[in-house]
């Protein structure tokens, strides 16, 4: 039987430049069993979403070498929408606008995707405002199109929302905590904890600030600097970071 | 039937709306070079305007209204030629038809009056059809086109005082057919008068909309979706003149583009005359380009000769499929077919929720899924 996990092994990944590839991420091993938090933290510009949309398998990136394997299936080579369907979700930090695509369509449009049968209609239906409710949105949001016009906050709510109804194996939430205020931060980490109480799903969590760690508590703590981690520990380590900052590993690599 | 003296209002010239005649010869045959003829493909029509000169008559069907507002109009009888004055020469062959067909609306038709025009093969035909609403009637008329043809059809509309009308005109021709003509309303005192046009075959679609008003206060909304494939050319040439006070225009023209040399022209024009105080205008162009070798024109137009207006604006837009909306449906675990599916459809919702028919929405919304469906997965 193969191993469970998401397990990334001496991932490489470039973008292309005017000037020729330039390297990103340079050599990335990190393993996510099912039933496990990992916090990745780093400075601006140590490639920390870059490792979020190359394991989502963005065309803006190229992996030049390693391998990603979600319970044993290789990831690499697969399209964005296949890797999804395997079992991966990414919560953006940016979600994008989809004008004139509601957002019940598109739930139910992702969620017959995923699971290869369209859900039962009524069921459904409660399903949705049962989660939007939890997310302290309204029945009312669902009809909104996709991001458009929505604040912050009610972006991060929706992906969040997307995590709840689509319930992948793994999940990458790439600085979902950026722009939200103590109100929202508490709602969203509500949100991911209930994605995670069951214990049979694996998160990664890309953030700049130990904020959120105070509601989502990580197993495992990777320090990432310039492509690769540099420091790895529990929670405790997160804790040393808000008072040392990440000045020392920046500095030795140098 | 009455007949009248007909005296078109004096036609407003410019570069962009010739003056209108019923002698065809007064219309010099289109070069190409001409403002109004320069994106149109002349050279695919060339023996066009020769071979119109045998053209025959296009039958109009009625598929659906009472029969007894369905009837023939000599040339001359009013209210033929009252409000449709050629503004270029195929609008001249066609209103030069021996009869034209003629649908009275009088009192309120909750069911959509339907016609249908079929073509069965390339020879040149014509056809002028009148539709006249009478004051205070309201009717939905649905015009199709279908089949395969060279046809230059006019429709010449009266919008009585306090009327309420909406002209659907859907172009589903089959691949080869050409189609020219003018449509042209004329909105009397309160009226409500909407236009839409739906274009999806057919190789060569030109199409000249206009509008102008008997009376103030009346309201004109002008809204067209097109989906150009491969090697298509469709034109969508709109006037609106705002010769009366406290008129209201709303153009809104939506269009997606797929394939080699498919080609999208939309010019819209609105004139704010010297008596037009009071009056609102908006026109709108939208377009989405799904592939490489397409063409979009898109040309806005105002000339304003007042400024006593509540409001006037106009703009045009042209996008490309974005790759961060496909990446993040993808994300989602949903193909790329369907992802592009999602985006197209998007893109034309909000246009298809002001039409408010579903017949025209699922029309265009299975041609959508014809054209998306020849993508590949990816």
């Amino acid at each position: 039987m193969e191993s469970r996990g998401l397990e990334i092994e001496d991932l490489h990944v470039s973008v292309e430049t005017e000037t020729g590839p330039k390297p990103i991420l340079k050599g990335v091993d990190l393993v996510v069993r099912p039933g496990e938090v990992h916090a990745i933290m780093g400075p601006n510009g140590s490639g920390k979403s870059t490792l979020a949309y190359s394991l989502a398998g963005h065309p803006k990136y190229t992996i030049t070498s390693g391998s990603v394997r979600l319970d044993g299936q290789e990831l690499v080579g697969l399209s964005v929408d296949a890797r999804a369907r395997a079992g991966l979700f990414l919560a953006m930090q940016y979600p994008v606008e989809v004008q004139g695509v509601s957002v019940a369509n598109f739930l139910r449009t992702a969620k017959t995707a995923i699971d290869g049968q369209a859900p039962p209609l009524r069921g459904w239906v409660k399903k949705v405002n049962a989660s939007l409710a939890q997310m302290q949105l309204d029945d009312e949001f669902a009809s909104r199109s996709v991001n458009e016009g929505f604040s912050g906050g009610e972006k991060k709510r929706n992906e969040i929302v997307q995590l709840d109804l689509l319930n992948p194996k793994y999940a990458v939430l790439d600085e979902t905590d950026s722009g939200l205020d103590i109100d929202a931060l508490r709602v969203v980490s509500e949100g991911v904890n209930r994605y995670t109480a069951p214990g049979d799903r694996g998160l990664l969590l890309i953030t700049h600030y130990t904020r959120i760690l105070r509601y989502i508590k990580p197993d495992f703590v990777h320090v990432f600097v310039d492509g690769h981690v540099v420091a790895e520990g529990d929670s405790t380590l997160a804790e040393s970071l808000e008072e040392t900052g990440y000045e020392k590993w920046v500095k030795a690599v140098e | 039937m009455t007949t009248a003296h007909v005296t078109p209002q004096d036609t407003a010239v410019s570069h962009l709306h010739p003056r209108g005649s019923f002698v065809i010869e007064d219309h010099r045959l289109p070069t190409g070079k001409e403002e109004v003829w320069r994106f149109t493909p002349i050279g695919q029509m060339e023996d066009f305007f020769d071979q119109m000169l045998e053209r025959a008559s296009m039958p109009i069907t009625l598929e659906a209204g009472p029969d007894k507002a369905w009837s023939w109009l000599k040339p001359g009888a009013f209210p033929r030629g009252s409000v449709l004055v050629p503004v270029d020469r195929p609008a001249a062959i066609a209103a030069s038809e021996d009869q034209a067909r003629h649908v009275v609306i009088d009192g309120a038709h909750a069911d959509p009056i339907r016609l249908s025009i079929h073509g069965d093969g390339l020879d040149p035909s014509a056809a002028h059809l009148v539709i006249e609403a009478k004051p205070a009637s309201s009717a939905t008329v649905v015009l199709t086109h279908t089949g395969l043809a060279r046809f230059i059809g006019n429709v010449e509309i009266r919008v009585g005082q306090a009327a309420s009308l909406t002209v659907v005109t859907i172009q589903d021709w089959d691949r080869g057919s050409v189609h020219l003509g003018q449509h042209e309303a004329l909105v009397d005192e309160g009226a409500t008068y909407r236009h839409i046009a739906v274009s999806l075959g057919g190789d060569l679609v030109r199409l000249q909309n206009n509008v102008s008003y008997a009376g103030s206060g009346g309201d004109a909304e002008l809204l067209g979706v097109y989906f150009a494939d491969a090697g298509q050319h469709l034109e969508h040439r709109l006037f609106i003149d705002h010769n009366h006070p406290k008129g209201v225009s709303h153009v809104d023209y939506r269009g997606a583009l797929q394939g080699e040399r498919a080609e999208s022209v939309w010019v819209g024009d609105v004139l704010i005359r010297p008596a037009a105080v009071g009056i609102e205008t908006y026109e709108a162009n939208k377009n989405l380009v799904l592939t490489d070798g397409c063409r979009v024109h898109a040309v806005p137009n105002l000339e304003i000769e007042t400024g006593e207006i509540l409001g006037a604006g106009h703009s045009a837009s042209t996008g490309r499929f974005d790759d961060e909306q496909l990446f993040y449906l993808k994300s989602r675990g949903i193909t790329e077919t369907e992802a592009r599916h999602l985006v197209v459809r998007g893109f034309f919702s909000a246009i298809l929720a002001r039409i408010g028919l579903d017949d025209v929405a699922a029309t265009l919304m299975s041609r959508i899924d014809k054209e998306l469906a020849f993508d590949k997965e990816n």
